[in-house]
């Protein structure tokens, strides 16, 4: 049944996973992240998805923009050796400086190679 | 994680049942449990508290961190009545990321014209109802003040445990339309779920107006979550 909702915009969640099993299909090599921890006013939350290709190409939010190139970079590694990791970003952390998260809050990401 | 995990966790989304995805972050290992499997897993008071929580989240169990995804399925509203109101509500319904559907045997009134871009479907809810298989992730709106078109979606929505059910009408004719159903067989500890006058009470005028004042009570279930237990055990909300 169409759910008439084909013209909005924003990706939501479920066209996320739908693009990652299709990117997958088309033989593209695809790394899945997912927020699995935030702590003080995190701007995605728990269990949202970003999905990344070999080529970097990326789709969804783990973060509003702030943290998705980090993401992205370590998802191109997670592609190559296929072993998943687990990242964290935060104002107390050094590289938070580089890839800053504005509000203040902190996250972690798990970033997963999909087989 | 594997292909056809993914595979399988985008069907259950397609067909609107709710699952978690257990992950062990140390080793990677992952598997998927849909909401009907819940009882027999080893994790089963753990995933069934996400579930009922609808918030995915980190477990420690001894040395293992395990990142529960729950994925349950988007919010819905379903409304009776092709009306004034409805023009208003289902607009704002979709800007509140509710999925809409609008349901109205009258085709005088359920047409694409009067709802653009809106899943209409000119049919009896009775007809239409056990197709669009409404649940506890689907709130209904009645709004025609037709008891022939609004009974059976009322009965049908408290049958399936949706999260929020209102109906128009004055207490007069919402006192009339409770002796009506409890005639008709619904219990009437049931019957108290129903949201009557529908909408939060803030003298909301216009039919936007009164659109506005249903959203936001229909929010108010969503997001205050203690109603999840009452539909689970079906208790009056």
């Amino acid at each position: 049944m169409a759910s008439g909702l084909a013209g909005m915009s924003t990706a939501r969640e479920d066209d996320v996973l739908e693009a990652a099993a299709r990117w997958r299909h088309e033989g593209r090599g695809v790394a899945l992240a997912t927020v699995v921890e935030t702590w003080g006013s995190a701007p995605r939350p728990v269990g949202s998805h970003l999905v990344i290709d070999e080529a970097g190409s990326f789709l969804g939010s783990v973060s509003g923009g702030c943290v998705e190139g980090a993401v992205v970079a370590e998802a191109a590694e997670v592609i190559a050796d296929g072993a998943p990791r687990l990242l964290e970003f935060g104002v107390a952390d050094a590289t938070a400086w580089q890839v800053g998260l504005s509000c203040g809050g902190r996250i972690a990401v798990y970033v997963e190679k999909l087989n | 994680m594997d292909l056809a995990v993914l595979e399988e966790l985008n069907a259950e989304r397609a067909a609107r049942r709710a699952v978690v995805v257990v992950t062990e972050l140390g080793s990677g290992r992952q598997r998927l449990v849909k909401a009907a499997d819940i009882a027999a897993d080893p994790l089963a008071e753990q995933l069934a508290e996400a579930l009922r929580t609808a918030k995915s989240g980190l477990l420690t169990l001894g040395n293992e961190r395990l990142f529960l995804a729950v994925e349950v399925p988007p919010p819905r509203l379903v409304i009776t009545g092709a009306v004034h109101i409805a023009q208003a509500l289902a607009p704002m319904a979709r800007l509140a990321g509710l999925d809409v559907a609008i349901v109205d045997p009258r085709t005088a009134f359920a047409t694409p014209e009067r709802f653009p871009d809106v899943e209409v479907h000119a049919e009896w809810p009775d007809v239409v109802l056990p197709r669009l298989s409404i649940d506890a992730y689907t709130a209904l709106a009645a709004l025609t003040h037709d008891p022939k078109i609004d009974d059976p979606a009322l009965i049908e929505a408290l049958a399936r445990g949706c999260f929020y059910i209102g109906a128009l009408g004055s207490r007069r004719t919402h006192a009339t339309r409770l002796d009506r159903l409890a005639e008709k067989g619904v219990p009437r500890e049931a019957l108290a779920r129903i949201h009557a006058p529908i909408g939060l009470d803030i003298g909301a005028a216009s039919p936007a107006e009164i659109a506005v004042s249903i959203i936001a009570e229909i929010v108010g279930e969503l997001r205050r979550r203690p109603a999840a237990d009452k539909r689970a055990s079906g208790q009056a909300a």
